[in-house]
């Protein structure tokens, strides 16, 4: 295990580069899916107000 | 065959339609990934010259790779767009565009960190990370254009000029190492010769980048979907499906 | 013609003219986008005289010269047509080893000895674990090649 992080002593680097990707794609993931639903309840939040107001 | 391909572009449709291919890509990009980081962590033996320090390859290629791939969908998005003014191709742009700079920005940093230990340096500006990061640049004014208009529909247009004007980087930085004399070595899979990379270590790559591409294009989907809907707002099939009571997300 | 096809056709005549003037631009900047020089062109005099540059080579096997105090180097770098000597004081990257490919940056000195700032190594588009480098270089070593390693072409 310890050789695996130590990854022949480029550990520094190789996890590093790994965490970044990791955190990146992870951030892309959760921006992604937050956008959608983000609409989402922006269009409801919309049709729900018209509602309200509506009288005829 | 146009019939066909519109009610493809027909965003009513293309948003029914893509609802479960989210969950198939996410799945797939589980599975992908796990096995090509297992497969490069793990299994694939250490180089004889850079020994460990060459695992870096397995993020940064993959991260190449797609930072021209998702450029080119976006320039023939940009390019059906401007055409034929198909929506969906509009939108399509607009979602990749933060994802095509994520992978470039990540093809950089890791770039950057493995040529630290390898050639001694952080950076230079030879050829090819000087057009990489021009690359970068492009896709940030591209997005930043897009914001900058008003109008959405104009917006996708400008971005959509830049984009296709931005084209003739593509090939540039992908033949940098052969036009001209540069620190980055040449290509090692993507030429007409076998592969240089012994197959080992070749298989995990080829398999984070299906990884990463399928990363893409569900990353892509859920931006598009909230697209379509802000697109298609006023219309009734939109209405209806926010109106149901329920905000239908993905739980 | 339809306006789309319109459309089209100014599309594809921009890019086919950026594309144009796109590598225009670069064949007429192509020296400065070169990123060294090989040995071959300082030894015609297409390298600077009193100017830095960056001179890239192999190194050649043997010519390690390591100063008995500090951290100053001789060695010699081939593009298997002529040889440049260089001279560095400093750290050399992990990399560097006879045979290997380098890059180093620095200015000739009256003696024609590329002084050296900076050293960095080079390596080839090949990946493969230990036990095949050393297979194929015992192949190459049997069939009498004179670089025994399969370490980096240029």
């Amino acid at each position: 295990m310890a050789e695996f992080l130590a990854m022949g002593g480029y550990g520094a680097y190789v996890w590093s580069s790994y965490t970044i990707a990791a955190l990146v794609l992870g951030v892309n993931a959760v921006l992604a899916r937050r956008a959608e639903r983000a609409v989402l309840h922006a269009l409801a939040h919309d049709l729900n107000g018209d509602d309200d107001d509506a009288t005829a | 065959m146009f019939a066909f391909l519109h009610k493809y572009a027909s965003l009513m449709h293309f948003y029914r339609l893509s609802a479960r291919w989210s969950g198939w890509l996410a799945l797939a990009t589980a599975l992908l990934m796990a096995y090509g980081l297992y497969g490069g962590l793990v299994t694939a033996p250490a180089d004889y010259q850079q020994g460990d320090s060459f695992r870096i390859i397995y993020i940064h290629v993959p991260s190449a790779w797609m930072s021209l791939f998702v450029y080119m969908c976006m320039a023939g998005a940009g390019a059906i767009a401007l055409v034929w003014k198909i929506k969906l191709a509009e939108i399509w742009l607009r979602a990749s565009a933060p994802l095509g700079a994520s992978f470039t920005f990540l093809a950089l940093v890791t770039g950057s960190i493995w040529g630290k230990p390898m050639w001694g340096t952080w950076w230079v500006w030879d050829a090819r990370l000087t057009s990489e990061l021009i690359l970068l640049f492009l896709y940030l004014g591209i997005m930043a254009l897009d914001n900058a208009i008003e109008d959405r529909r104009t917006g996708a247009r400008a971005a959509a000029v830049l984009t296709l004007i931005g084209v003739v980087n593509i090939p540039i930085i992908h033949y940098s190492v052969e036009w001209w004399s540069t620190l980055h070595q040449g290509p090692t899979v993507s030429k007409l010769d076998r592969p240089s990379i012994h197959i080992d270590m070749l298989i995990p790559l080829l398999v984070m980048a299906f990884a990463f591409t399928t990363f893409y294009f569900a990353a892509a989907l859920a931006r598009v979907r909230g697209g379509i809907l802000a697109y298609d707002r006023n219309t009734n099939w939109v209405r209806d499906l926010v109106g149901r009571g329920t905000v239908r997300g993905h739980g | 013609m339809t306006p789309r096809r319109k459309r089209l056709l100014i599309i594809c005549l921009s890019v086919a003219g950026l594309a144009i003037a796109a590598g225009l631009i670069l064949t007429a900047f192509e020296k400065n986008l070169m990123y060294f020089y090989s040995p071959t062109e300082v030894a015609e005099g297409a390298a600077p005289e009193s100017r830095p540059f960056r001179l890239g080579g192999m190194v050649v096997d043997g010519s390690i010269l390591r100063q008995p105090q500090g951290l100053g180097v001789f060695f010699t770098v081939t593009d298997y047509a002529h040889e440049r000597v260089v001279y560095y004081e400093g750290i050399l990257p992990d990399l560097f080893r006879e045979g290997q490919g380098i890059v180093a940056n620095g200015q000739l000195n009256d003696t024609g000895v590329f002084v050296a700032n900076e050293v960095l190594a080079k390596h080839d588009e090949n990946y493969m674990p230990p036990e095949v480098a050393d297979a194929v270089a015992a192949g190459k070593a049997r069939s009498g090649a004179s670089d025994g390693t399969p370490a980096g072409n240029l």
